[in-house]
């Protein structure tokens, strides 16, 4: 049996979809983060030399990753939508932009207030910092371009542009790292095994996949929004029984 | 090689790619020189803001001396966003753009073409002015030499990188600061390599392996960046 895969790429049909999807990332998101959190603050016992300081991390690396990863996501759907002129390719990275941004801000802000103890200040300039600094700004960058052209068209093919141009910048952020070896502890988590207690290590993932789940369904529910708005004057638009009521 | 004209019109020159070029830079020159005074304006802004610095932080010059290369490179960033926004926006008004848009050439060449011109217009003043600030500033002579050097490789990249900005924000309102968010960021490797490699001059090590990162910047946004300013522009023209 053949299956279309192109059927949702119609936003007639996917706004339907996204809204049957919501409830369900929404849900196992909210379960994921109680867990995840519970482990993490509850059962993970304190680092030998960062005491309980280090506990940010299940909030603060889920959302550094996330920032990073939804950027290209964001860029890629970008790139779909320019390429192959699909209207709901440009409206998802439209929707991914503003979480993309909250999550860069989440990451410096738990980033800050774990510097402080650490290492004695809010703010280092260290590479990794600044990179995701500039990563905030490129989100920013894609969101004040998209908002000021006034002709939906228009501002998606620009906005994916820029998008697609800053997209360079992510892996210059990723190898930062290696690149300028600063203040910033280098990643514990290596492909050849880890130096975290198994606790840990389970409480991160956790959050991760629960921020990850929240994610999508935030983008769901901001890109149902944005499918309402665009197709204000379609009959399906106007059909829908909670449009009518 | 020779792009094609239509060989059954008479009198319509063949345009090689590098006469086109050529073509290009010497009109937005010409046209630049009309009006001295946009040159002027940047290069004075340039100026100025390098001279509020040590007003700003006081006059140690322990302490400028370190500063130095940054602030060059800030002012040289600002400075030349401040003349992006006329890049593309003078021919887009007199549909002059349209027509380049409209021709057989190559839209790519043409935007490199205006990008060589936009820098020697705006960036290279800049670069000639560096030596006499960063005297200012009491840079010494090596250091100097490196910070030119890499402001000669650096500031095409921001001409280039810009022109994106400037293509996408064409006829946009508030399209000047907005053009400074998009671009700034996107600018920061080449401050970064920049300054750096004064930094290593300055503590005794080699400039090289910065100054090849800005070349490799210099040479990825040459081959990448008149393209995608073209897409752009055929997007904020359709």
């Amino acid at each position: 049996m053949a299956i279309n895969w192109f059927k949702y790429s119609a936003p007639t049909t996917f706004y339907g979809l996204a809204g049957k999807l919501i409830p369900w990332f929404a849900f196992s998101s909210a379960i994921l983060f109680v867990v995840g959190l519970y482990i993490g603050f509850a059962v993970a016992p304190a680092d030998y030399q960062q005491g309980e300081f280090y506990r940010i991390i299940f909030i603060h690396v889920p959302s550094s990753i996330l920032s990073m990863f939804l950027y290209l996501v964001m860029a890629g759907y970008a790139a779909l939508g320019l390429i192959f002129n699909t209207r709901l390719s440009a409206m998802m990275a439209t929707a991914i932009a503003p979480t993309g941004a909250l999550f860069a801000f989440i990451s410096l802000w738990t980033g800050a207030l774990w510097g402080k103890p650490m290492w004695g200040a809010w703010w280092v300039w260290d590479a990794r910092l600044t990179s995701e600094l500039i990563l905030l700004f490129l989100y920013l960058g894609f969101i004040a371009l998209h908002a000021s052209i006034d002709d939906p068209r228009r501002a998606d093919r620009a906005s994916a542009l820029l998008a697609i141009v800053g997209s360079v910048n992510v892996p210059i952020i990723y190898f930062s790292v290696q690149w300028w070896n600063t203040l910033h502890q280098g990643s514990t988590i290596k492909f050849s095994g880890t130096s975290m207690h198994v606790a840990m290590q389970q409480a991160m993932f956790i959050t991760l996949a629960a921020c990850w789940l929240y994610a999508i369904a935030v983008v769901l529910a901001r890109v149902r929004s944005i499918i309402l708005e665009r197709e204000r004057n379609t009959t399906w638009i106007t059909e829908l029984p909670e449009v009518r009521s | 090689m020779m792009v094609n004209g239509h060989d059954g019109q008479t009198g319509m020159k063949k345009t090689t790619l590098l006469g086109l070029l050529a073509l290009v830079i010497r009109r937005d020159l010409v046209l630049a020189m009309r009006r001295r005074a946009d040159v002027l304006t940047t290069l004075i802004f340039f100026v100025m803001v390098v001279s509020l610095f040590p007003l700003g932080v006081g006059p140690e010059m322990d302490m400028l001396r370190k500063m130095a290369a940054g602030v060059l490179w800030v002012a040289a960033l600002l400075s030349s966003m401040l003349s992006l926004g006329r890049l593309f926006s003078a021919d887009y008004l007199d549909g002059t753009l349209e027509q380049m848009m409209l021709a057989p050439q190559s839209l790519s060449m043409l935007v490199l073409g205006k990008m060589t011109a936009h820098w020697m217009v705006s960036g290279l003043p800049l670069v000639l002015m560096a030596p006499v600030l960063g005297l200012q500033f009491d840079m010494p002579v090596q250091a100097l030499g490196v910070l030119i050097i890499g402001l000669l490789l650096g500031t095409p990249v921001l001409s280039m990188v810009g022109a994106i900005g400037a293509a996408l924000t064409l006829g946009l309102r508030g399209g000047g600061v907005l053009l400074s968010l998009l671009v700034l960021p996107l600018c920061i490797p080449v401050l970064i390599f920049g300054t750096g490699a004064v930094e290593a001059v300055s503590t005794g090590l080699s400039a090289a392996s910065h100054l090849s990162l800005l070349g490799a910047l210099l040479v990825l946004a040459l081959v990448f960046t008149p393209w995608v300013t073209a897409q752009a522009l055929r997007i904020s023209m359709e």
